[in-house]
């Protein structure tokens, strides 16, 4: 036991002794939570616009002031004629162009209806339905206005309830992503180089000669680690509470754990890629490479994960990071407890301990 | 000339030698371009929709009918009691509950007017958007429905006027999300190796200790440099064409541009990244710290691209940020020639950007790198 905290101090002094690293470690997430809070947002706002008035009456001119003054559109230009639709979208200088047709009103007047076309730049599909939809939107509220005296018959009106997230709030959804992608990826790639480097520089050989059994070389490596990425969870979660006002409704207490069961996973990780590489670059390779584009695009943090196709919802679910996100949703927009989470955490828990398991027993070959 | 073929000859060499980094250079990439660009999109559907049931009438039973009917919604599940079904919204197995109340059908017979309680879980409140809109066009669609079925011949038919709206979606009539995502995940694999390989390189030699052996020989520190990044240049090009194959090939996505209008865009942009990593090597001590710079700059430059949000929602400050993010440029280029046709006159202010880009990029790396040695 004596000698195993000794190897665990030892792995402190490595640490501390990098300022620099340090350094960079927990600036960078703090950099990087603050900047993505503020910054990113799925939102659609101030979308550049052009309009096409081939009419030029009442109408039109009625409705572009409503378009201009919505919060969505902003009118970057005025164009002339049909072959400037493709000039301007090949520039990318807007997105949408609406097309009013020829005598707009006088057809309003006389037969009823006239008609626009909405024409978007749809290699953004997102961006062109939306679009497509707050013009709709903005256009059936002017039409409402013009039939003011003609009643329907029957209605129903839908009354929503937007809950656990009211305002509709996209910090809501960044807040958790951004926190899980920083912990897993710096927490893995601490760890996936940790046992690679004494092989490089020669070092593992005298672990190999010491007393110490794997399992201890494993979790004297892993454990200051945890110790640096629970004082940056503490820190992420002070930022988002403060700064972004993100709700803890459910319990810190549960949240503490359940960081440090993350945490533990995404290091476990990390060993497990060091033990199965032969360098360096090999492991920030694997751990890079490997894991960030999954977990930004599958776990859930920007793409619905119920709109993917089966086997890619299947493959999300070997992804820690979904469980994780599900889990601080739960815990802090929700307001839930173990009893609504206890699926979630058993997951984790059993990836971790798959992890180490797996861990162990590849250094334990390199042994024999 | 003939020594930075010698050093480039060694590099290749190097590089092919390490067989655990071969398949992490050219398989991982191209399997995540395959796999990643399915998992892209922010089209909503599959929304697990319950409904409680009040009423147990005709028209209630008509109403959740139409609901289970619409390709939107899915897994209706019909919940005994309000408890019942915010239970299984808290556990996550539910996320749009429509509750219909007792007397529904009586009320709205003799009132011609009724609410329904709709409640959504908004955490992704994009998402909720978009399932509030589904929700209120499946409820006016009933509407009209009933105005047929049970109109009196009383109630006159006032005509009404119409602004008919005609979407027309350009270059992308299917709404396809994969033609828009293929080409920015192969933007983001382009950019993450070339950035990883050439960030870790030079720190590299330095933390092993033969950076000083070729610091003594009489090779020059433009020739070393020249040599050292050139393979990455040539692995990120390589990329570059089996990802255009792969989009073609796999994914269909069209390739309206001219092929080396991209090709000369990209070029130029891998050499701004390889400035990038060759500024973070000389600045780092291990390969680690290196990994760790590298890795920060990714994450920001991939969010802040308008590759999965939009750049225009952002604050003004943060949408002048990204005038410095490479991927921004180059996620434009790609979608602008590939998808749109965008010719070299389109993508000029792009193109002269990031030539300014590599300029500095790899003026300062050149520099940097004379000063820490």
């Amino acid at each position: 036991m004596k000698r195993f905290i000794g190897f665990i101090e030892k792995e402190f002094y490595h640490i501390f002794r990098d300022r620099r690293s340090l350094f960079i470690l927990f600036g960078m997430p703090i950099a990087q939570i603050l900047l993505f809070g503020f910054a990113i947002t799925n939102e659609i706002n101030n979308v550049d616009i052009a309009i096409l008035d081939h009419s030029k009456d009442a109408n039109t001119t009625e409705i572009i002031s409503k378009i201009g003054s919505s919060k969505y559109f902003s009118i970057k230009q005025v164009i002339t004629k049909e072959a400037d639709i493709a000039a301007v979208f090949k520039k990318g200088e807007v997105k949408a162009v609406l097309n009013f047709e020829k005598d707009f009103s006088k057809n309003l007047i006389k037969e009823h209806k006239a008609s626009v076309q909405i024409v978007t730049d749809a290699t953004d599909p997102n961006t062109a339905n939306t679009i497509s939809n707050y013009v709709n939107a903005i256009l059936q509220q002017y039409q409402k206005e013009l039939n003011k005296d003609s009643s329907t018959p029957y209605q129903i009106v839908p009354e929503t309830r937007m809950v656990y997230n009211p305002e509709l709030k996209s910090v809501y959804m960044f807040v958790p992503g951004v926190m899980t992608i920083i912990l897993m990826l710096v927490s893995a790639m601490m760890t996936s180089i940790s046992i690679t480097k004494e092989k490089e520089l020669g070092t593992m050989e005298i672990l190999l000669v010491s007393p110490i059994k794997p399992i201890q070389v494993i979790i004297g490596k892993v454990f200051p680690y945890i110790f640096l990425s629970i004082i940056n969870a503490i820190v992420i979660v002070v930022l988002s509470i403060f700064i972004f006002n993100m709700p803890v409704q459910g319990s810190l207490f549960l949240l503490a754990l359940e960081s440090i069961l993350f945490i533990v996973s995404a290091l476990a990780l990390g060993i497990l890629i060091s033990t199965i590489s032969k360098t360096q670059q090999t492991a920030m390779m694997i751990s890079l490479m490997g894991l960030m584009l999954p977990v930004i695009l599958l776990s859930g943090f920007i793409f619905p994960i119920s709109s993917m196709p089966v086997p890619l919802q299947v493959i999300s679910s070997i992804i820690p990071a979904k469980w994780f996100i599900l889990i601080i949703k739960g815990i802090m927009l929700k307001g839930v407890g173990i009893e609504y989470l206890w699926k979630e955490t058993l997951i984790l828990l059993g990836m971790t301990v798959f992890f180490i398991a797996l861990s162990v027993k590849k250094y334990k070959i390199r042994l024999e | 000339m003939k020594i930075i073929l010698y050093i480039i000859q060694k590099e290749f060499k190097q590089i092919f030698r390490n067989k655990g980094m071969l398949p992490i250079i050219f398989v991982l990439p191209l399997l995540q371009l395959i796999i990643l660009s399915n998992a892209a999109t922010f089209e909503i559907k599959n929304i697990k929709f319950g409904a409680i049931d009040h009423d147990h009438t005709a028209t209630s039973r008509a109403l959740i009918e139409k609901f289970n009917a619409s390709t939107y919604f899915d897994v209706l599940t019909n919940y005994p009691s309000q408890e019942k079904a915010s239970a299984a919204m808290l556990k996550g197995e539910v996320n749009v509950i429509l509750e219909i109340p007792s007397y529904f059908q009586r009320d709205l017979q003799t009132e011609k007017y009724h609410t329904l309680g709709v409640t959504i879980n908004a955490i992704d409140g994009a998402a909720a958007g978009v399932e509030n809109v589904y929700v209120t066009q499946i409820i006016q669609s009933f509407n009209q429905h009933i105005k047929v079925d049970l109109l009196q011949p009383s109630d006159q038919l006032i005509t009404t006027t119409r602004i008919e709206t005609i979407p027309l979606f350009w270059y992308n009539e299917t709404l396809n999300y994969k033609t828009f995502m293929v080409p920015g995940i192969l933007v983001l694999l382009v950019t993450m190796i070339t950035l990883f390989l050439s960030g870790m390189n030079i720190v590299r030699e330095k933390e092993i200790g033969t950076l000083e052996q070729i610091n003594v020989t009489p090779i020059k520190k433009s020739q070393f440099i020249i040599g050292k990044l050139f393979p990455f240049w040539v692995i990120g090009m390589g990329l570059l064409t089996v990802g255009l194959i792969i989009a073609k090939g796999i994914f269909n996505v069209p390739m309206l541009g001219s092929l080396p209008l991209m090709y000369l865009y990209t070029g130029i942009y891998i050499l701004v990244i390889l400035g990038i990593g060759l500024f973070i090597s000389n600045f780092t001590d291990t390969q680690q710290q290196a990994m760790f710079i590298a890795w920060f700059f990714t994450v920001i430059f991939i969010l802040m691209s308008g590759l999965f949000t939009p750049i225009e929602s952002m604050p003004k400050w943060a949408q002048m940020m990204t005038a410095f993010n490479p991927i921004k440029y180059f996620v434009e280029v790609m979608r602008m020639v590939m998808l749109k046709g965008s010719g070299f006159m389109d993508i000029l202010p792009q193109l002269l950007k990031t030539v300014l880009y590599a300029f500095i990029m790899n003026g300062l790396a050149v520099w940097s790198y004379k000063k820490s040695t």
